[in-house]
């Protein structure tokens, strides 16, 4: 689906679906680069409670059968998930260093 | 002409406004309706909310806790496919102002009615126009009845607008405060299955082709066609999902016209051509232009003068949105002097009626003079001693040529 959806050309008013439809998907908005802070997991200090999955806005952090990691694609930064781990697991860490 | 069902074959019934568009959504197969009790509009909710109550209706009520919410869920509800209902007045449609604009962008084919009452301050539950104007560039098609009859046929005839493919667009059916909402009338309505027949049954969305599904779906929340409706736009396509509303918009003078015909020839009653409601203006000199309930005192006191040989009409708007402005071109174009009564008042500017018919006016050769009359804030009543007033004006006017004051207020108290 996602090939599908990165269409190239801009549309004109003509051709896009009716009723504030976009006619790509939003995974085609990258929302990462918004980031300012990037939260970081000490896999060390992690107990998968899940907690940071289940509290993420952007449902930006994934479970991969065997731990939770972050998807830095659509992660904004919000800091939601340091905030609610309850070891302290996440460290939010300026971007770029 | 007889009518498809004729009137021994309508039901008769004494009621008021308010009951008159209960009564029309409670035909018209409403999926869902989400309401919030406001003065004038509260019969409206308590009335439909008795229908639910005992049966007759399978419709969803959603009582909710404002009006901001009211707005929210029948969006909600008409973006899964459903055909919805509100109904509000005044502070309340204030409330639900950011989402109106929401409403008509998403093509979301709601009936709204409104019980026209005055915005505060001061507080006032009467009827003016203010509420009906503060919504005017929200993207809504706007209709002004003119009584309780109408505001029934209205209604009807507003979920056939709103949901005409070529439309689909959320539709404001207007009725004057008090004056409509809280007289008894008696009103012919039709049997359930004659409504129901008019209406092609219940909602069927449109369908749209969409990308990334590589199909045509229609345009509803539906989890076999995952969409998103309305999400994040900027510079790049905002302007692009909005030009297709000003095209809808231009669609609907032709629906309203064709809904009351169909109208016509299956209950025997019209307005006008169903945009506007003209009376004497074919060959007047002088015409005063107005909405809603007025228009009756208005054409009273046209009918009084035109006996003592007064060469005066009437031109009701229906339509307020989209503006009917080739029609009122047509209609005006040789007549010498137009009064526009507004109820309502864009402070800093004229009567919103007054900007739009002058629009229409715009670049004739030797335009008609206009004056614009505010009349009945808060509810004052407009007598026809003050309607003849105004005409006796008018033709001063067309007597001198001189205009004098352009923006007059009626009825109110100086010193
Ligand atoms: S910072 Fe915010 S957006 Fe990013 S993963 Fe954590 S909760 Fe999600
Ligand atoms: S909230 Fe903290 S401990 Fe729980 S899964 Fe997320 S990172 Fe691990």
């Amino acid at each position: 689906m996602g090939d599908k959806s990165s269409v190239k050309e801009p549309r004109g008013w003509k051709s896009l679906p009716l009723g504030a439809l976009p006619y790509r998907l939003s995974l085609d908005y990258k929302t990462g680069d918004w980031r300012a802070l990037k939260p970081v997991i000490d896999y060390g200090k992690c107990v998968n409670c899940m907690l940071c999955w289940l509290y993420c806005p952007d449902s930006a952090i994934l479970w991969d059968g065997k731990k939770v990691f972050m998807n830095y694609d659509y992660c904004k930064g919000c800091g939601i998930c340091s905030d609610v781990c309850p070891t302290k697991a996440i460290k939010m860490v300026p971007e770029g260093e | 002409m007889i009518p498809k069902v004729p009137l021994d074959k309508q039901i008769k019934k004494a009621v008021n406004g308010d009951e008159a568009t209960a009564y029309a959504a409670k035909q018209s197969l409403v999926d869902v309706v989400a309401a919030y009790p406001i003065t004038p509009q509260t019969i409206i909710v308590e009335k439909f909310s008795e229908f639910v109550a005992n049966g007759e209706v399978y419709t969803e009520f959603v009582p909710v806790e404002s009006e901001h919410s009211a707005m929210s869920a029948v969006i909600g509800a008409a973006a899964a496919g459903a055909r919805a209902f509100t109904a509000t007045a005044s502070q309340g449609l204030a409330l639900m102002l950011e989402n109106l604009y929401i409403a008509s962008a998403l093509r979301l084919p709601l009936v709204l009615v409104v019980a026209n009452r005055a915005l505060s301050a001061p507080i006032n539950i009467h009827c003016d126009h203010s509420d009906a104007m503060m919504m005017r560039d929200a993207g809504w098609v706007q209709i002004f009845a003119e009584n309780t009859q109408e505001a029934y046929d209205t209604t009807i005839q507003a979920f056939k607008i709103a949901e005409d493919p070529e439309v689909q667009l959320p539709v404001a059916v207007n009725l004057d405060g008090f004056i409509l909402s809280h007289t008894l009338e008696d009103i012919y309505m039709l049997p359930d299955e004659e409504v129901q027949k008019f209406l092609g049954g219940y909602r069927k969305p449109v369908k749209t082709y969409v990308d990334y599904l590589g199909k045509e779906v229609e345009v509803k929340l539906d989890p076999s066609n995952p969409i998103s409706i309305g999400p994040l736009d900027l510079y790049d396509y905002y302007f692009e999902h909005k030009v297709p509303q000003a095209v809808a918009m231009e669609k609907v003078k032709e629906v309203v016209k064709r809904v009351n015909e169909e109208w016509f020839e299956l209950s025997g009653r019209k307005y006008g051509d169903g945009v506007i409601d003209a009376w004497g203006v074919e060959d007047a000199d002088v015409v005063v232009a107005v909405l809603g309930s007025t228009s009756g005192t208005v054409r009273y006191v046209a009918k009084e003068l035109r006996k003592e040989g007064k060469k005066v009409g009437v031109l009701r708007i229906r339509l307020f949105r989209p503006f009917p402005f080739d029609e009122v071109r047509d209609l005006l174009k040789e007549v010498k002097v137009v009064g526009v009564m507004d109820r309502a008042l864009s402070f800093g500017s004229f009567g919103p009626s007054f900007l739009e018919i002058s629009t229409a006016l715009q670049g004739i050769r030797n335009s008609p003079l206009m004056v614009n009359y505010i009349y009945g804030l808060g509810g004052r009543d407009v007598p026809p001693s003050h309607v003849k007033q105004v005409f006796n004006e008018l033709e001063e006017i067309m007597k001198s040529g001189e205009v004098g004051k352009r923006l007059r207020f009626l009825g109110v108290r100086e010193r």
